[in-house]
C-alpha cells in the first residue's frame, strides 16, 4: 500500500497530484500527519506543500474542468468528509489523464460522488438560508443561531450580506462555537463564551436581551403559522420532508 | 406597533424636588406608563386578532412562490430576490410558507359561492391599514421569516377603492421602507387599467384567479363575475409587461413591468369540469407569453349547505397532485394537453401518474435505447425524469451506461424497467408483458401511497 501524508491543505493535496505524477507513485490512502496511520505501509510519503506546484495543477486542471465542475470540487473539499482527499485525488487524476476531462461522465462512481457532495452542500446552504430566524437584541443586533452539518458560513455569508445590508447581524454556528458578525461595515469573526453557548443553543434568547418588540413580533409569527395552516388538508409527513426535524429547534414558529 | 417604551424619557425627574411633588411625579409616571402599557396591549391584540382573520381568509390562495425574477441589492434598502425562490417555512399541511400572505380586508360585495369570504357569510370582517401592513412585512423580513408580500384582498366598495388601497401598501413598502424583497399582487377584476399600469411598476408578479374552469359554471357560482371581466387584466398585464421589455432592449434602465410574470389558480372539484377541461385552458395561458404558473387548488368545502356545490367529504388531493403532475408535462416534457388527456380518456387516472398512463396507451413508442434514443425520448420514459434524462444524454458519450450505472444517476427502475432495453435486462418490456400487466404492477404501491395520501387524522389542537 502506497501512503501519502500532507498537511491537510487544498494546496497540499494538489501538490500530492503534482508529486504523484512527477514519482509516477499513486497513493492508496492520503492522510495528514495528525491522522491515525495503518500498521502497514509499503511505501509512506511525505508530501511538502509547494505553493507553484499547486498553482500549475490547479491551471491544469482550469484548462480542462468548467467552473461548475471546480466549484464542485471546492464543495468536497470544505464538506470535510473521510473520503475528501481521495475523492478529489482519483477525480482531479481522470480528469488529467483524459484527453478532454470526464466532469461529465455521470457514468462514473466518482464524479457522481463529487456531484452529489456539491449537491449536498448547495443544499445544505440553501436550508441555512430557508430556516435562519433572526431575533433582535436589546442592542439592536440581529441574531440567529444555526447549526449545520458541514462549516457553512463562509457558503452563505454573501447572501446575508447583500440581504440584510443595513441592520448588523450575528450569524452564530452553535455546533463549531464561532459565528460572524456584520456591523453594517464589515464582516468579523466571533466567538461566545462556553456559558454564553450553553444559553444560544436553547434557541430562544433570554427576555431581558430582547428588544422591546421581539417578543410580540415572534407572537405575530406564531399567530400566522397557525391561521395559514389548511386544517383540511393536515400531511406532517410532507412538512417534515420538506423541513426536516434537525431545523425544528431553533424555527420560531415551532418553539413553545 | 413601535410605540414602544421610549415615551420614558419624557418623565425624568431632577434632584431638588421636595418629596411630595416627587411621590406625585412618580403617580403619573406609573399611571402613563399603565396607561402606555394597557393601549400597547390592546394595539397588539388586535393587531393578533386581524392578522389571525385576514390569514385565515387568505389560506385558500395556492400560489405562493416567490420565483422568476433577481433584484440585486440597493443601497440603503432591505432585500434581494433570487431567480428560484425561497420558501421559509411549511405548515403542517405541507405548503411552503414564502411569501407573507394575507388580505388587505375581508369586507367583500362580492357573494361567490366557493369563497370563504362572500357578502353573505355571516364572518368577523376587519381591514388592516397600509402602514399596518407594511411594518408587518418589514418586521417579518428582518427576522427572515418571509421572502415578500403576497397581497391580496377581498373586493370593499368598488374595485378601483380596493386597488388603491393595495397599491399604497407596495407604494409605501418600496418607497418609504426601501424595501427591495419580493412582491406578488392580485389585480382587482374590474380595476382600471391605470391603477394596474401603476401597481405592475411596483410588484414583481401580479396575478388574476380565474377560480372556476368553465365560464358556465362561473357564471353558476359567482354570478356577479365573468370570464371577460378576469381575462382583461390578464391581456393588460401582458401588454405591458411585453412593452417594458422592448423599451428594456432600448434603454437598460426604462422601468420593469411585473418582472416575474403572471400566474392563475383554477379550484379543482368545486364543478363537474373535467381535466380535459382543466388542462386545455391551462395550456392555452401557458401559451400566453407572460404566463408563469397555473395553480390547481382542490376545494374545500368552505360554505356548507349551498345546493350548487358538492359535498365533499375530503378535499381532492390525489387528483390536485395528479394535475400538477401533468402540469409538469406540458412545462417540462414538451407534452401536449391532448397526449395527457382526450376525449376517450377525459379525466386524469388516479392510479397511475399522467406520464406512466400516456406510456401505457402508446405502447408503440417502447421500448427505448437510452444510449442511442434522443433527449426528446428518453424524456418520454416513465421513471426517468428531466435531471436523469440530461444526465443521461451527457454521460453515454464516455461510454455505454449499464444498469447500476442508471440507478445511480437517478432513474427510477421499478418503473423505467418495462420501457427500456438494455444489454442486462431481459426483453420483457410492455410489449412483451402487454400494458394492463403492468398497470397492475405499477399501480400495486401507488394505490397504497395514494389511500395513505387521505389518511392523515384531522385533529388540530384549538
Amino acid at each position: 500500500m502506497v501512503l501519502f501524508l500532507y498537511d491537510k491543505t487544498f494546496e497540499g493535496l494538489l501538490s500530492c497530484i503534482f508529486f504523484a505524477y512527477a514519482q509516477k507513485r499513486f497513493p492508496d490512502m492520503i492522510l495528514s500527519a495528525t491522522d491515525q496511520q495503518p500498521l502497514f505501509a509499503d511505501e509512506r510519503y511525505v508530501v511538502d506543500t509547494d505553493k507553484e506546484k499547486a498553482s500549475r495543477v490547479w491551471s491544469s486542471l482550469e484548462k480542462k474542468l468548467s467552473k461548475i465542475a471546480r466549484k464542485m470540487m471546492m464543495s468536497v473539499w470544505i464538506s470535510g468528509l473521510p473520503e475528501t482527499e481521495m475523492l478529489l485525488f482519483r477525480y482531479i487524476r481522470k480528469n488529467l489523464d483524459h484527453p478532454q476531462g470526464v466532469e461529465l461522465n455521470f457514468g462514473d462512481a466518482d464524479v457522481l460522488r463529487v456531484k452529489e457532495i456539491a449537491q449536498q452542500i448547495s443544499r445544505e446552504a440553501h436550508r441555512i438560508v430557508q430556516f435562519v430566524r433572526f431575533q433582535e437584541t436589546a442592542d439592536g443586533i440581529w441574531f440567529a443561531p444555526i447549526a449545520p452539518r458541514y462549516n457553512m458560513l463562509p457558503v452563505v455569508v454573501n447572501q446575508f450580506l447583500s440581504r440584510y445590508a443595513t441592520q448588523p447581524w450575528i450569524l452564530y454556528d452553535t455546533t463549531r462555537n464561532r459565528g460572524l458578525y456584520w456591523d453594517t461595515h464589515t464582516v468579523q469573526d466571533v466567538s461566545f463564551s462556553p456559558a454564553d453557548l450553553a444559553e444560544l443553543r436553547l434557541g430562544q434568547l433570554e427576555g431581558e436581551k430582547q428588544s422591546d418588540d421581539e417578543q410580540l413580533f415572534q407572537q405575530i409569527w406564531r399567530e400566522y403559522f397557525r391561521s395559514i395552516t389548511i386544517r383540511e388538508r393536515l400531511n406532517p409527513k410532507l412538512q417534515q420532508q420538506h423541513m426536516p426535524k434537525k431545523y425544528w429547534k431553533y424555527l420560531t414558529e415551532l418553539q413553545q | 406597533m413601535k410605540l414602544s417604551f421610549r415615551q420614558r424619557s419624557i418623565f425624568k425627574i431632577s434632584g431638588d424636588m421636595k418629596p411630595t411633588e416627587f411621590t406625585y411625579f412618580v403617580c403619573i409616571f406609573r399611571g402613563c406608563k399603565l396607561l402606555v402599557l394597557l393601549t400597547l396591549k390592546t394595539m397588539n391584540e388586535k393587531i393578533l386578532e386581524k392578522l389571525s382573520i385576514l390569514a385565515d381568509a387568505a389560506k385558500y390562495d395556492v400560489s405562493c412562490a416567490s420565483s422568476g425574477t433577481s433584484r440585486t441589492a440597493v443601497k440603503g434598502g432591505i432585500g434581494t430576490t433570487t431567480g428560484w425562490g425561497i420558501c421559509h417555512s411549511f405548515t403542517p399541511d405541507g405548503r411552503c410558507i414564502s411569501l407573507f400572505k394575507i388580505l388587505l380586508t375581508n369586507h367583500c360585495i362580492y357573494d361567490c359561492a366557493y369563497c370563504t369570504n362572500r357578502r353573505s357569510n355571516d364572518v368577523k370582517r376587519t381591514a388592516f391599514t397600509p402602514r399596518e401592513l407594511a411594518e408587518l412585512t418589514i418586521a417579518f423580513y428582518q427576522r427572515n421569516y418571509i421572502e415578500g408580500l403576497f397581497l391580496s384582498s377581498g373586493v370593499i366598495r368598488n374595485p378601483d377603492y380596493t386597488m388603491e388601497q393595495m397599491l399604497r401598501v407596495v407604494k409605501l413598502l418600496r418607497d418609504e421602507y426601501r424595501f427591495n424583497g419580493y412582491i406578488h399582487m392580485k389585480a382587482i377584476p374590474g380595476a382600471s387599467d391605470e391603477l394596474i399600469a401603476q401597481a405592475g411598476r411596483y410588484v414583481d408578479r401580479m396575478s388574476v384567479n380565474l377560480e372556476i374552469p368553465s365560464e358556465e359554471n362561473l357564471k353558476l357560482l359567482a354570478p356577479e363575475k365573468s370570464y371577460s371581466e378576469v381575462f382583461a387584466p390578464m391581456r393588460f398585464i401582458q401588454q405591458g409587461m411585453l412593452e417594458s421589455a422592448e423599451e428594456r432592449k432600448k434603454f437598460r434602465s426604462a422601468p420593469r413591468f411585473v418582472p416575474a410574470g403572471q400566474s392563475t389558480q383554477l379550484i379543482i372539484g368545486a364543478t363537474p369540469d373535467s381535466d380535459r377541461q382543466i388542462l386545455t385552458l391551462a395550456s392555452a395561458l401557458y401559451r400566453r407569453p407572460s404566463f408563469k404558473r397555473v395553480y390547481y387548488s382542490g376545494y374545500i368545502p368552505v360554505n356548507r349547505g349551498d345546493s350548487r356545490l358538492p359535498a365533499l367529504a375530503t378535499p381532492p388531493l390525489v387528483r390536485e397532485n395528479r394535475l400538477y403532475q401533468a402540469d409538469w408535462l406540458m412545462r417540462f416534457y414538451a407534452f401536449n394537453a391532448s397526449e395527457i388527456v382526450n376525449e376517450t380518456h377525459p379525466d386524469l387516472d388516479l392510479d397511475v401518474d399522467p406520464k406512466m398512463g400516456w406510456a401505457l396507451r402508446h405502447p408503440e413508442f417502447f421500448p427505448v435505447d437510452v444510449n442511442t434514443a434522443p433527449y426528446e425520448m428518453i424524456l418520454r420514459v416513465p421513471g426517468i425524469g428531466v435531471k436523469s434524462a440530461k444526465l443521461i444524454v451527457v454521460s453515454r458519450r464516455y461510454g455505454r451506461l449499464s444498469i447500476p450505472q442508471l440507478k445511480k444517476i437517478g432513474v427510477v427502475m421499478k418503473r423505467a424497467q418495462y420501457f427500456i432495453v438494455n444489454r442486462e435486462l431481459p426483453m420483457q418490456t410492455v410489449n412483451e408483458l402487454t400494458p394492463q400487466y403492468v398497470r397492475r404492477q405499477v399501480t400495486q404501491k401507488q394505490k397504497n401511497r395514494a389511500a395513505a395520501l387521505l389518511q392523515y387524522p384531522i385533529e388540530w389542537g384549538e
